[in-house]
Formats: structure tokens, sequence, C-alpha cells
């Protein structure tokens, strides 16, 4: 399962590939550590684009349509370079039960875009987890890593006018 | 070579600690508790002792999950026992000051209620009262000591007959026994064998085993190690949800704790006994949960299920036999193997052995987690331990066994919770979340919401659950929309048991369970919403 | 390297009629080998057993759930149910909603009167769908000079994947998505007519099971002739080389 070659060299000469490099030498650069590496690339860079997968799928020796198949089969992962801010909406039952609905709508009123969508211009990904286990506090969203529980539509939407706004 | 003097020497250390402080304050620090701002509390508490000068006097520290989510961030002071809710940092000099003195009554919930005294602690017996983060308090609490115990003076066959003893069935929903799994798994005769704790807890609306796994880490890891001893394998795989982030992080310095302690790694206590484990983070599918589809996602793939036979236990994770059960399987193990099987066997019902955790969630009061004896009536977990209703809405359903599970009526509260009787209406013990919906819910709509979550979990392989949950997923849209008629309703009903006998895996095999459940139970509320207008639309032809 | 193995005779019944097996087969060898007919759509001799499309569930007497028997080894005493009309009913389900996920049209159909969706839905009496069309659209992919692929017609069986990967090797298709947004695509969701790992093998033409994946150059429609059985054949000589080695 080892494979004794090195590395290929990075896509491009930024720092952050020595980090999934490392990951996938920890893992003996085995096909086995797919997903291992795809979540390390997605860490250091945000997404995976078109260059990190070949070259992940390089650097493995997987194929390139499976490394598509696995990088699409999982909600985890992005392809698309995400928005400067991101708000995650809880949508497991208990939150649904005490009104997540209401918060997907008004968001879709004000911006114009359903969950698991990037903002036009770029400011803004809004996106589901299917129940990130902090059911007490329902209905939850997070906003830039920031978890808000017992959520309001106009308290969500407040927070988000605050985050992008704030970067202007 | 560690031996018992060692695990008794830290444990003497620890409590010595603990008894020359006169007050203990326990700052709940898992994930709901740190959503609701735990962290910053914990440092008012931290900064506030320092600033009275009471180091010396008081302790202060994170502890695993308290209980009481829906009073988060949650706070107990020991040794008295008293536990405070919704705490904020402005409270921190007026409890501070009430040490030793009368209770905050403010912010009290009362030790006296239900919600703590019926319940029994096995699996949760250290959340709440140990660090997470420190593995001598966790060897204080007798941690580790059954690894000991199992290594030092039991056989493999020994460690399995005990767990056969206790009657201990798989956590994780289906309850498949626990010791015929690690039976079939030591019989076969591979020489790699690999143990995998299944911790991609999908169900939304649960969260025990985030809990355990951020309350009381090396609980786990400790059942782990036992499995692995009983069933001859060396090494072992947690598959952990990304959604779960400070329960990976807390197992991660678990692992590296208890491999300095040797606890885990290539010689256990110093004998010839080698387990190492390693974490594997899921990245958001449901499916993964189900053992194929778990075996192929900890190889790197697609997270598809395959058909069984061959099971796991034959043709595993990388085509050697593999062992796997769920969080809460493996934290019952350490008590069992500490307490003897007789002892664990006598809590619970005929056939549903021990304790279950349940995450307590939806329209009741005490959203939280608890652990009762198998046998509890749905209603004395929801009206006595949960405190009834919150608002003012009436129960229309409890919903147990996730998005796959069933809802079940009012009518039905009296059914003890075991695998069988929640089985016979439908529904499935599953991994234990526990939603309560109110009357203000359609339930129509509610069947809907768990079809649209098949659908975007279902992972496509087969057809059955590939395109039948999406046609269910229609017609519910369809009658929610005052559309559907009546003929529609039977071809609903005919598609769910399509569904439910020719999908690959669970996931599919039990996707038209909250369908068929509500259909048994509120049947009325779907006729309701039906039309009498037959739409003639032609009916399409196979061309 | 390959162990001789004493050949383990079985018995079994198969709808009610006794029948010999060696071990190692499974509940669908043995039925062919039996004349027995047991419909299929993502078996295909020579790949890797899948197990996805359901159609060859059957019953087995003691066992209340229901068995793929492409994948269901065959075992001593096994009473085998291959027919009846709750399997006649789950298989003419599992075509109709089959025909609902994707454009199934056959008239204007280069598979037309080779398709075996179409030709199950005749055998197994399919003759309507009461369910919605649910009318996908998908980006046909004709930049390939010799194939082209169209989703719209795919029943995702994976034989395409199979063939490409297991048995040529070159692993240019897989599945993307998940669930009813599952796709075939080449590479990175590329042009298949770009694509720097297709050998032009043409296997997936041959295997596709409908008019998902075809040759250019046909004229009209219905002219879509497959030689499904060279797989099989592939896989033989593939195993034979293997030996001698």
């Amino acid at each position: 399962m080892q494979r004794l070659s090195n590395l290929p060299d990075p896509p491009n000469s930024d720092e952050k590939w020595k980090g999934v490099q490392l990951v996938m030498r920890k893992h003996g650069q085995s096909p086995h550590a797919l997903i291992e590496t795809l979540h390390a690339v997605q860490h250091a860079f945000g997404y995976l684009d078109r260059d990190s997968l070949t070259y992940v799928s390089d650097a493995l020796g997987v194929p390139l349509s499976k490394v598509y198949g696995v990088a699409t089969f999982y909600q985890y992962f992005t392809l698309k370079k995400p928005g400067t801010h991101n708000c995650v909406v809880c949508t497991g039952t208990a939150c649904y039960i005490k009104g997540v609905p209401k918060l997907v709508e008004a968001l879709k009123e004000r911006y114009g875009m359903a969950l698991d969508e990037v903002s036009a211009d770029g400011s803004l990904t809004l996106q589901s987890a299917c129940c990130i286990g902090t059911c007490g506090l329902a209905p939850i969203a997070s906003v830039d890593g920031e978890e808000l529980g017992r959520l309001s539509a106009e308290e969500l939407l407040d927070k988000l006018e605050e985050v992008i706004h704030g970067d202007a | 070579m560690v031996t018992l003097d060692h695990l008794s020497d830290i444990r003497r250390k620890v409590s010595e600690a603990e008894e020359q402080r006169n007050h203990r304050i326990h700052v709940c620090v898992a994930a709901g508790c740190i959503a609701a701002g735990s962290r910053k509390l914990l440092r008012a508490f931290q900064e506030e002792i320092t600033s009275r000068g009471l180091n010396d006097s008081c302790l202060v520290k994170g502890v695993g999950c308290i209980g009481p989510c829906a009073g988060s961030p949650a706070v107990a002071i020991e040794p008295e026992g008293i536990v405070y809710c919704s705490v904020k940092p402005e409270d921190v000099p007026e409890i501070m000051d009430s040490l030793a003195k009368q209770p905050v009554a403010r912010l009290q919930m009362s030790r006296d209620l239900p919600f703590f005294t019926r319940q029994k602690k096995i699996v949760l017996e250290n959340s709440g009262r140990i660090d997470p983060e420190q593995i001598d308090d966790y060897i204080a609490a007798k941690g580790y000591h059954a690894l000991y115990k199992v290594i030092s003076t039991m056989s493999p066959a020994e460690v399995i007959s005990e767990v056969i003893k206790s009657g201990l069935r798989g956590r994780g929903g289906a309850g498949y026994p626990t010791g015929l799994k690690w039976t079939t798994v030591a019989k076969t005769g591979q020489q790699q064998k690999y143990v995998v704790c299944n911790a991609d807890e999908g169900d939304p609306g649960a969260f025990m085993d985030r809990s355990v796994l951020e309350s009381d880490p090396h609980r786990v890891l400790e059942g782990m190690a036992i499995a692995g001893y009983a069933v001859g394998a060396n090494k072992g795989y947690i598959y952990i949800r990304a959604e779960y982030p400070l329960a990976y992080e807390r197992l991660r310095k678990a692992i590296k704790q208890a491999e300095e302690y040797t606890f885990l790694g290539q010689s256990i206590m110093g004998t010839t006994y080698g387990f190492h484990v390693e974490l594997r983070l899921g990245a958001g599918a449901y499916v993964c949960g189900e053992e194929t589809a778990l075996i192929a996602s900890i190889e790197g793939g697609r997270g598809t299920p395959r058909p069984r036979p061959p099971y796991p236990a034959e043709r595993g994770l990388f085509g050697k036999s593999t062992l796997i059960n769920n969080v809460e399987t493996y934290a019952n193990i350490s008590s069992i193997i500490r307490n003897g099987g007789d002892w664990f066997a006598s809590i619970g019902t005929q056939n549903s052995k021990g304790t279950k955790v349940f995450a307590l969630a939806g329209n009741v009061k005490n959203v939280g987690l608890i652990e009762v004896p198998m046998g509890e009536t749905l209603r004395e977990i929801i009206y006595e331990i949960g405190g009834g209703m919150e608002g003012q809405n009436k129960l229309k359903a409890v919903q147990t066994g996730g998005p796959t599970g069933g809802c079940i009526p009012e009518s039905e509260l009296d059914t003890p919770v075991d695998y069988e009787s929640l089985a016979s209406l439908g529904s499935i013990m599953g991994s234990g979340g526990m939603v309560v919906i109110d009357d203000s819910v359609s339930i129509v709509d509610i069947a809907r919401y768990f079809m649209e979550f098949s659908v975007s979990e279902s992972c496509g392989k087969c057809v059955p659950c590939r395109v039948g949950t999406t046609q269910m997923h229609e017609l519910h849209a369809k009658i929610n929309r005052g559309e559907g008629t009546k003929r529609d309703l039977e071809l609903l009903e005919e598609l769910c048991e399509v569904v439910k006998h020719t999908s690959l895996c669970g996931l599919g095999q039990s996707a038209p369970n909250p369908v068929l459940s509500t259909l048994r139970f509120f049947r009325s509320e779907y006729e309701a919403q039906l039309t009498d207008h037959e739409v003639l639309a032609a009916e399409g032809v196979a061309k | 390297m390959t162990e001789i193995q004493s050949v383990q005779i079985i018995t079994l019944t198969i709808d009610g009629k006794p029948v010999g097996a060696s071990g190692g087969e499974t509940i669908l060898d043995v039925a062919k080998q039996n004349q027995v007919f047991i419909p299929t759509l993502c078996h295909l001799e020579g790949l890797i057993p899948y197990g996805a499309c359901r159609l060859c569930l059957v019953e087995i007497k003691g066992n209340n759930k229901l068995v793929p028997a492409c994948i269901t080894k065959v075992a001593e005493g096994m009473e085998v149910i291959t027919n009846n009309e709750r399997l006649q009913r789950f298989r003419r389900w599992i075509l109709e909603l089959l025909f609902t996920e994707r454009n199934h049209v056959c008239s204007v159909c280069v598979a037309n009167g080779f398709c075996e969706l179409q030709s199950l839905a005749e055998v197994l009496g399919m003759d309507h769908v009461r369910l919605p069309y649910l009318h996908p659209k998908f980006v046909v992919d004709a930049t390939h000079d010799r194939f082209v692929s169209d989703n719209n017609r795919c029943i995702l069986c994976g034989r395409c994947v199979r063939v490409c990967s297991d048995i040529e090797g070159a692993h240019t298709l897989d599945i993307m998505g998940r669930g009813i947004k599952a796709r075939i695509v080449s590479d990175l969701d590329d042009d298949w007519g770009n694509s720097p790992t297709c050998t032009r093998c043409s296997k997936c033409v041959q295997v596709c099971p409908t008019g998902a994946i075809k040759e250019k150059g046909r004229r009209s429609v219905g002219e879509k002739f497959k030689h499904r059985d060279v797989i099989a054949h592939l896989a033989e000589m593939r195993e034979a080389a293997r030996e001698e080695d």
C-alpha cells in the first residue's frame, strides 16, 4: 500500500500545501487517505478547486473521476469558492419544529438565495447542517463560526448585516 | 509495567487535590453550553476566584455534559450538588457570595426533580463530573481499571463471555447482541482484524454520542481497547462526524494522553497486547452510519453500502475481519467488566438490558441528555424526567429513532422503551433521539420533512431508495398542497412497502417508517387534506 | 495465485424444483444453468456484482428479507423462490420508478429495440406509469469524437464505471453527487472529448443497458446493437493470463 515515491510538486507555491503534504505522508500516500487529504485541502484553502483535485489525484494515485465522485458525494466538501462570510443553519428535527423554516424564508427574502448557495457578490455563503447536536438551543445557526441559539429571524438578519457591513 | 498501585496513586492524588478545596465549581464545556457562552463563564469564575484570593479553597473546572441542555450554560457546585442553569458571567459574583450559604434560588434547578432522581447513569456516570481533557480525572473515576483487569486477569474468551452475560445489545439502533458480534469476529481465523467505533451520529435531534465523546472520551477508548483484546485486533478506528469538531479534538487529546500512559499503543501497560486507535473524519453523509458504507468511507471512497453477506465480521475494513459498534455500546463495556455481566443484566427488561441514553429535544420543557433503565415508559420519560410540554400546546407525537424511525401518538405513551416494543409501534429504538412534537405541527408536513431528509441523504446506489424516496416526497408535497387524491394515498402506501422491502441498506429499508407510522396513527390528518376532485390527467404510458 | 479446491456439491430447490450446484456459485448462476429467468439490469457477466438495481431480488424460505440473486451464494438445502405475485409486483414497481426518473422516450432513442430497460418492461408487463415523470435536464456530452454520453437516459447501473475501472483500467468514468442528483461524469466532470484518461476502448458503449452511452455515426434510432458478452470474454481471458503468470 505504501508508495515510496516522492510527492509531486503542488500546483502553486502557497505554503499551505506543506500541511496538506504532511497529511498525505502521514497516511503513506495511500489512496485510502483521499478523504483525509480533501479535508486538509479544504481546511487550508476553504474549498476544493480543480487544481487541488488534480493534484490530490496525482499525489495519491487516485483516478480523477474517483476524486470527483468522492468530493461531490459528501455534503461537507465544497467545490465553489465560499463567500467572505458564512452562515450555517441547522436543519435538524428539533430546529425544524422550532422554526428553522422561518429563518430560511427570511434569508431567502433578504438575500434571494437558498441554503447551500453563495451570494452573487461573494460576500455570503449560506449552508445547511443536518443537526449540529445542540438541540437545547433550537433553532440554531452559526455566523462565521459563532453559534447563535434560540434565534429569531430578525436576530439572524441583524447579525448578518452586522458582519457583512462590518467589512465596509 | 503499570500496576494497580500506579492507578490507585493517581486516584489518591486527584481526590486529595479535590478534598483540599471546600468548593468545586463545575462549568459544563460540552458543545451546547459552549455555544451558550460557557467558556466566558469559566473564565469569569477563574478571574473571580483569583481576585478574591480563593485559589486554595475553590477549584473551578470545565466538565462534560451536566444534562439540562435547555438551561445552557449549566454549572454545578460540588460537593453540595447544586445545579444552576442559564448562568451569565454577571451572575458569577452572586454565586461566589453564596458558597457555603443559601444557593442562588433564581438560577437553581433542584436536584430533587425527577429529571435528576429518575435517571440511572452508567454511560454518563462521569459526564458533568470529570474534566474530559484530563486523563487523571478519568482514572480517579475508576477509569482504565477495567482494561487493567482484562489484560492482567482475563482471557479474551472470558471477556466475551462477560459481555454475553450482560445481555448488552448494539446501541446504534438495530439492537444486535454485542456479545454475539464479538464472538463472530473473535472466531474468524484471520490474522489482521480491526475494531471500528461508529461515531457518525447522523440522526437529527440526537446528540448522545456527541455528548459522551465530549464529556468522557477515555471511556470510549477503554471500551475499544477491551474489545480489541477480546476479538484479537491490534488497531482501531473511530469514524466521527465533521460536524463535531469539539468531540474530535477531545478524542485526539485523549488518544495522546492514553498513549503516554501506555493505555494505548504498542505494549499496553507493559504487556504484549498492543492496540492503536486512529481518528477518521466523516464528511457529511448520513448513510455512512450504515456499517458497509462507513467502511467504504474510511477506505477513502464514496460512502455507498454494499449488500451483506459477507458481513464486516468476515470481510470488513480493507477486506479484513472487522468489529463495528457504536459509541454508546463501547461506553458500556468498562462498567460491565468492572461490575460484572450479571450486574448489568439485572438492569432493564427481559430482552433489553441496561440503560439507554436519550437526547430529549423538541417541544419539551427539559431538553437535555438523559439516561434511564430500559423499560421506562415514554410517558415517564417525557412527563416526569422531561418535565412535560413546553408552552401551552398539547403533545401530538413523539418521534423516536431519528428520521427513519416513527412518530408515536399520545395514546401509546405508556409503551415501555425497549427494542421490541418500539418496533411493534412501527418505530425503532434507533440511536436515542427523542423529539417531542406538539399539536401546532402538521403531521403530514413532519412526514414530508423526514422524506426530504431521506431524499437528500440517499446515496443513490439502489433504485428503490434513490427514486422511491423522491417520489414519496413528491406525493407528500402534493398532499400538503391540498392536491392529493385518494389514489395518491394508495400509491404512497404501496410505494412504502416497495421501498421497505427492496432497498439495499438499512437507510432505504427504514426510510418509509415515518410515513407508515404517521399513516397508522394520524391517517385522518392525511385524509383531511385530500381533495375529492380526482384530477383526470392522462396517465403516463411507457413509451 | 489459485488454490486447487475440491468442488463442493450443493443441492437446493429453485421454485420447488431440486437442482444441483457447486459451492461458490450465486443463485443467479444456478438459475441460469437451469433455465430459470431472473430479471437483472446492473448485473453483467464479467463485472464485479453490484447489487443496486434490485430486480433480481428473490425470496428464500426462512429468511424474512429478500436477497439479490446476483450476489447471494447458494447454500445446502436452500429453498429459493424466484417468481411469485409479490416479486413480480416489486419488479414492476422498480421499473416504473426507473421510467419516471429520467427521460426514457423509447421512440426517439438509439437503443430502441436493443434496450434492456425497455425489454424488461415488456417481459415483466410494466405497461403504464402512475407516478409523475421527474424530467431532469442533463446536458448531453457529445464532445467525444466517437461516443456520446446522455445522462438523461442513464439508470445508474454502474456498468460503465465498473468496466472502465476494473476491466479497462482507465477509470475515466465515475458517479458524482448522490441520491437523485447522482450522474455519470468523466474525469473532473470535464468534456469527455478532452479526457486525458479515456482510451477510446468503447467498452462502456457495449455494456450500457440503455441509450445513455452510444457510439456516434448511427444514422437513425434503433440501431444500437451491442456486444455485451465481450466483457465476460475479456474477464475470462484476463483471468487466464493471470494464471499463466
